[in-house]
């Protein structure tokens, strides 16, 4: 779990290893590229996010893990951070390891949504088991709703909930806040991590 | 889609929860984690734990709440009280807490609000707003803003504060009637009204919930986002989930209890 000194990460390491992951928070390269998964969190603003991480020097350890072929987990603005741009930062650039602009939530709705809110899932490995389930969301932004997205909330229309391109997913929604679904998805990425462990032990023996 | 959160409130001191809670079959009543872990089984939405420690010296324990509830319990939860600085609220929610919550300290100097929203967000910077009813000159609303428990009067416009801290960052607001807390008659529906329709970040209604048919007109006469209540809970008269089933046949669209 990359630590970039923002907000509270301490309830997603927790999560994470009541889902079976042996999860550390750490800003060390070595770590980092040891790691068979990796996680980005985010809380607060997207810019501001994105100048910890450069602060950190994790911007460049969080596109060498997205790249690299292992299972990468981005978490609320952690998944808006992925994106190339967005409209809470303008001019500031994202990770750029998924396309597009995050932007604000529809007019209509209060904005942050603040609630929990029900999945409508297409069929993912990460989504396995959650159609309908709740999860609970904080953001005033979302991606847009394209190829990648995996699933969605009804929130003044459709908005994106997940996202997935190849071994780069993520949540808008916040799993370690989510009681048991929440436990649920993140056990279905640990179970990805476990799985990419043995293929990879596979391919060298 | 709005989906009502409902969200029981604790009372803590020196990081123990105090006052009359009366489950059946608490190993201890006192344990903020054990407590978390009944209400989240029943489906509360988040949890609000308000620290009424009297000195500062102890604050730490209240901390140390915040890391315990946060290995083991998986909802959302706020920390209001006694959060005086940017550094109080760093610590709490370094601690695992969701949000937290500034009501006394953010009258006292505004500013407060927009530094907890610069630093880690608006979207954890919860403003508590304690209102009774008031018919003071400059008080345009009706609603004047309290602090010290409801004891002490501001001169502050509740509307007009909710503006305001709106502006400065705040993400959520927690009305509280201090006219209707521990009365049991209800929330006060004009109140919450009045403060839904001034702001567009969500409102948690609070503050006089004495029976499960309190809980829906906060939303559909009031506005409310979220319902809070304490004592109904404790005492064990009626659970999370039968609030969640009152709200559901009224016609209020919440997550299901369990």
């Amino acid at each position: 779990m990359l630590d970039y000194a923002i907000g509270n990460l301490r309830s997603a390491q927790k999560a994470l290893q009541r889902a079976g992951a042996d999860a550390h928070l750490t800003a060390d390269a070595d770590e980092i590229a040891a790691a068979d998964g990796v996680v980005l969190p985010g809380v607060g603003n997207f810019g501001a996010c994105m100048d910890a991480l450069d602060g950190t020097g994790l911007t460049d350890q969080a596109k060498v893990a997205a790249t690299s072929g292992r299972p990468f987990l981005g978490i609320c603005v952690g998944m808006q951070l992925l994106y190339e741009w967005s409209d809470e930062s303008p001019g500031r650039p994202g990770l750029g390891l998924l396309p597009g602009t995050i932007r604000l939530l529809p007019d209509g709705v209060k904005r942050p949504q603040m609630q929990w809110n029900r999945l409508a899932v297409s069929s993912h490995p990460l989504m396995r088991g959650l159609e309908g389930q709740w999860m609970y969301f904080v953001h005033s932004y979302a991606a847009q709703v394209d190829e990648n997205v995996i699933a969605t909330v009804d929130y003044g229309g459709p908005v994106a909930a997940a996202a997935a391109r190849g071994n780069v997913w993520a949540t808008q929604f916040h799993p370690e806040k989510s009681a048991d679904a929440g436990r649920h998805l993140l056990e279905n990425w640990v179970r990805t991590v476990a799985d990419s462990i043995a293929l990879l032990r596979q391919d060298h023996s | 889609m709005k989906v009502v959160r409902v969200i029981p409130c604790l009372d803590v001191e020196n990081g123990r929860v105090v006052k009359g809670i009366n489950f059946v079959g608490l190993r201890d009543a006192g344990d903020p984690v054990e407590l978390a872990a009944v209400y989240d089984a029943q489906g509360a939405d988040e949890l609000v734990f308000l620290d009424i420690t009297a000195s500062s010296d102890n604050r730490q324990t209240t901390v140390d709440m915040a890391t315990a509830v946060a290995e083991q319990v998986f909802i959302p939860f706020t920390i209001g009280g006694g959060i005086r600085t940017v550094e109080d609220a760093r610590r709490l929610l370094r601690a695992g807490a969701d949000k937290v919550s500034v009501n006394s300290a953010a009258v006292s100097r505004p500013e407060l609000v927009a530094e907890i929203a610069a630093e880690f967000g608006n979207q954890c910077c919860v403003v508590a707003v304690d209102g009774r009813r008031s018919d003071r000159p400059g008080i345009e609303s009706g609603f004047e803003v309290y602090v010290k428990g409801g004891r002490e009067a501001t001169g502050i416009d509740v509307v007009q504060w909710v503006r305001r801290v709106v502006a400065l960052g705040a993400g959520e607001i927690l009305l509280t009637s201090m006219d209707r807390d521990g009365t049991r008659e209800g929330f006060d529906l004009a109140m919450t009204a009045a403060v839904t329709a001034a702001v567009d970040v969500p409102v948690i209604a609070s503050g006089g919930v004495g029976s499960l048919g309190h809980f829906a007109p906060a939303v559909i006469e009031g506005g409310a986002d979220a319902v809070l209540a304490a004592s109904i809970f404790h005492f064990g008269e009626h659970t999370v989930a039968e609030a969640k089933a009152a709200l559901t046949a009224a016609g209020v669209t919440v997550r299901p209890a369990g």
